[in-house]
């Protein structure tokens, strides 16, 4: 996994609660059995006007102008800002695939769905969950003055905006590690091998019907 | 020392680390494995020169591409066809069982796992789908996971998780005649929103449960992550053990006494603690559909779609305007006057035999009416259709206009050929009403199965009661 750097980018707002991943990214995009080129297909449904299809060329599907994705200087953003129960739904990581091939590092959102939250720290990018009236001042701070770009630094959790304004975050520790070292998740359980095999050896014990293979 | 929920239980007892402040490792007993979220960790696996764990842990089984129609010929989307071909070529190189499409057993991975026995109380289950909280309805801890988890626990038989709080939905009351569990987690769904139950593991409880067969709470189960809860869990009871018994991979003999003597600890305590609690009354429960875009956007079938200038909060009222916008549906429309052009009766949430019972109760000497383009049935699995046909099921929705299909998700996500044309309206037995979801520009409305047999018959949303 890429570490996770200090960089700037500009804020893409998407103002709605209850972004799903079916949204994010469409059925029929699922049927890939590679982990990357969904970039294009990011917010399929939202960003073209036609319907998209698994392969197809991008480059000249006609494009819904008013989504934030298809208009400067958003298309080259790299923080999405969301409100409430972002990405929801399916399971699907491929969501969080879409959002690292168009490169977006980072969420920014009222809350998170679960699942979601957890698939995206495996993939580099960083979930930052804020107080809704923050979500509320950034999504107005687009608004009223345009586009803007803010500084993402994990290692001191904080986003800074242009005019110096800070929003510190919370974000566990060992995930905060595992983000700036790129530390791959396998390779850390499989320090712990020996403790895994003494939880299977006990309770191979007292569950044998649930360790028919493991039995002597 | 207060006592402990079933979820803590649960968790306590498959601690392989606890948590130095940071997440904890456990174990997990099961995992269930299907075609779209798992070629991308098998291809990890070997990339890393990696082997599975424990072979006997996993089950496979392709579910969300196939098709419905005759299989004899393979599956006709390249695509589709790629990923299944991935699958079997995935358990035959790793040394997975798998119930391939021509399996009698095959079916959609969430009725095939309590079907087969392969789901236990007391295990950890996981799956790369949402959906996976179905399992929980027989007292085990299962919950979808990511692809990148499905390769963790492939490698280690183990997963890096925080625990989550501790919420009870207390459902108390007698179910009026017709009323489903579909009804009564739709209606919770209402009420705690769609991100009501995130953070928490959802334990339902109460006289409305205790009553619910084992099916009716895999229904409720199965619907707990549209509550927001990775999990949904239900205690074991007498007839968790009954439904176990004799099933292909449940434990047999002594295993099975010893088995059962565990699956009794798995209640929580009567002096359990729960972070957050939510009663409701469902004895004048009337027959659900959602008319938006999210889950939570749901009416009963006597009402008449709000104005979003009543909405609670703007966020609401946005979300609100923006469904009907997408449903093509105004503020004050009667719910039962909406008119559906397709029906779909399956998925993972009431592909089952009772769902299918309830519905050919409705469907029993009618008609489905003339402006219905389509009405599939679609059994969850392929023992759950061969008993539907033993049961003179089948016939019973051909004579009424039905199509009688092959086990799969079908149209509840359309990754197979089945699914809505852009602006058809559909009353769906599955979980997600989503922009698109069952079709690009398609509209869906979540429904019990007896209402979408109504809707099917009427041509609009009906009481199923008053037919």
């Amino acid at each position: 996994m890429k570490k996770f750097i200090k960089y700037t980018g500009v804020v893409i707002p998407i103002n709605r609660d209850n972004i799903d991943t079916d949204a994010i990214i469409p059925k029929q995009f699922l049927k890939s059995v590679d982990k990357s080129g969904f970039g294009d297909n990011l917010f399929d449904a939202w960003r073209y006007e036609d319907q998209g299809e698994p392969g197809a060329d991008c480059s000249n599907r006609p494009l819904n102008k008013e989504f934030v994705l298809n208009r400067k200087p958003y298309r080259d953003g790299s923080l999405l800002l969301a409100r409430e129960n972002f990405g929801c739904g399916s399971s699907r990581e491929h969501a969080v695939w879409a959002l690292r091939d168009f490169g977006i590092r980072t969420v920014i959102a009222a809350s998170f769905a679960d699942i979601f939250h957890n698939n995206c720290f495996k993939n580099g990018v960083l979930p930052i969950a804020l107080p809704l009236a923050d979500i509320e001042w950034l999504f107005a701070r687009d608004d009223e003055q345009g586009a803007f770009s803010m500084e993402i630094d994990l290692e001191r959790q904080a986003l800074t905006s242009e005019d110096g304004n800070v929003y510190r975050f919370e974000i566990d520790e060992f995930k905060k590690h595992c983000l700036i070292e790129g530390l791959d998740d396998i390779g850390l359980t499989l320090q712990h091998e020996s403790d895994i095999n003494a939880y299977e050896a006990r309770r191979a014990k007292e569950t044998p019907w649930l360790f028919p293979d493991l039995q002597l | 020392m207060t006592g402990k929920t079933l979820y803590d239980k649960l968790w306590n007892q498959h601690l392989v680390r606890d948590a130095d402040g940071g997440d904890a490792l456990i174990y997990i007993d099961r995992q269930l494995l299907h075609e779209v979220t798992s070629p991308q960790a098998f291809a990890g696996l070997r990339d890393a020169k990696r082997v599975p764990r424990r072979l006997a842990a996993n089950l496979a089984v392709a579910d969300h591409n196939v098709p419905t129609t005759d299989r004899s010929a393979g599956i006709d989307d390249p695509i589709a066809r790629l990923q299944v071909e991935t699958l079997d070529r995935n358990c035959v190189e790793f040394g997975i069982t798998e119930f391939n499409m021509t399996d009698p057993r095959q079916g959609i991975v969430h009725v095939v796992g309590p079907e087969q026995g392969v789901t236990q109380p007391g295990m950890t289950i996981v799956c790369g789908d949402s959906h996976t909280a179905t399992h929980g309805a027989l007292g085990a801890l299962a919950f979808g996971i990511g692809t990148s988890e499905v390769e963790h626990v492939l490698a280690t038989q183990c997963l890096m998780a925080r625990k989550m709080k501790n919420m009870r939905i207390v459902l108390n009351g007698a179910l009026a005649e017709g009323i489903a569990s579909k009804d009564m987690i739709l209606a919770v769904i209402g009420e705690i929103g769609t991100s009501g139950g995130t953070g928490y593991t959802i334990e339902f409880a109460g006289s409305a449960v205790e009553n619910a067969s084992m099916e009716a709470r895999m229904t409720l189960c199965n619907m707990a992550i549209e509550a927001g809860a990775r999990a949904g869990i239900i205690a074991v009871d007498q007839k968790t053990v009954d439904y176990l018994r004799g099933r292909a991979y449940s434990p047999r003999g002594d295993q099975f006494d010893l088995a059962v003597k565990a699956w009794r600890e798995l209640v929580s305590d009567h002096d359990a603690v729960f972070d957050a609690e939510h009663v409701i009354d469902v004895s004048d429960l009337r027959p659900q559909v959602t008319w938006g875009t999210s889950p939570e956007i749901v009416a009963s079938v006597d009402d008449v779609i709000p104005d979003p200038a009543d909405a609670p909060d703007e966020g609401k009222r946005e979300g609100w305007s923006r469904a009907l916008d997408y449903m093509a549906l105004e503020p004050g429309t009667q719910i039962g006057s909406i008119e559906v052009d397709k029906v779909f009766i399956g998925a993972c949430t009431n592909g089952r035999i009772e769902d299918l019972r309830a519905a050919a109760s409705i469907a029993r000497g009618r008609c489905v009416a003339p402006n219905i383009k389509q009405a599939l049935v679609v059994p969850g699995s392929g023992l759950v259709k061969k008993q539907a046909e033993d049961e003179g099921l089948d016939q019973i929705f051909i004579d009424a206009g039905f199509e009688w299909r092959e086990p799969g998700c079908s149209m509840c996500l359309a990754m197979n050929a089945d699914r809505l044309e852009p602006g058809e309206r559909c009353a769906a037995t599955s979980n997600r009403n989503f922009e698109g979801r069952q079709g690009y520009g398609g509209r869906t409305h979540l429904v019990s199965p007896a209402m979408a047999a109504a809707a099917a018959i009427a041509g609009h949303f009906a009481d199923p009661n008053k037919l």
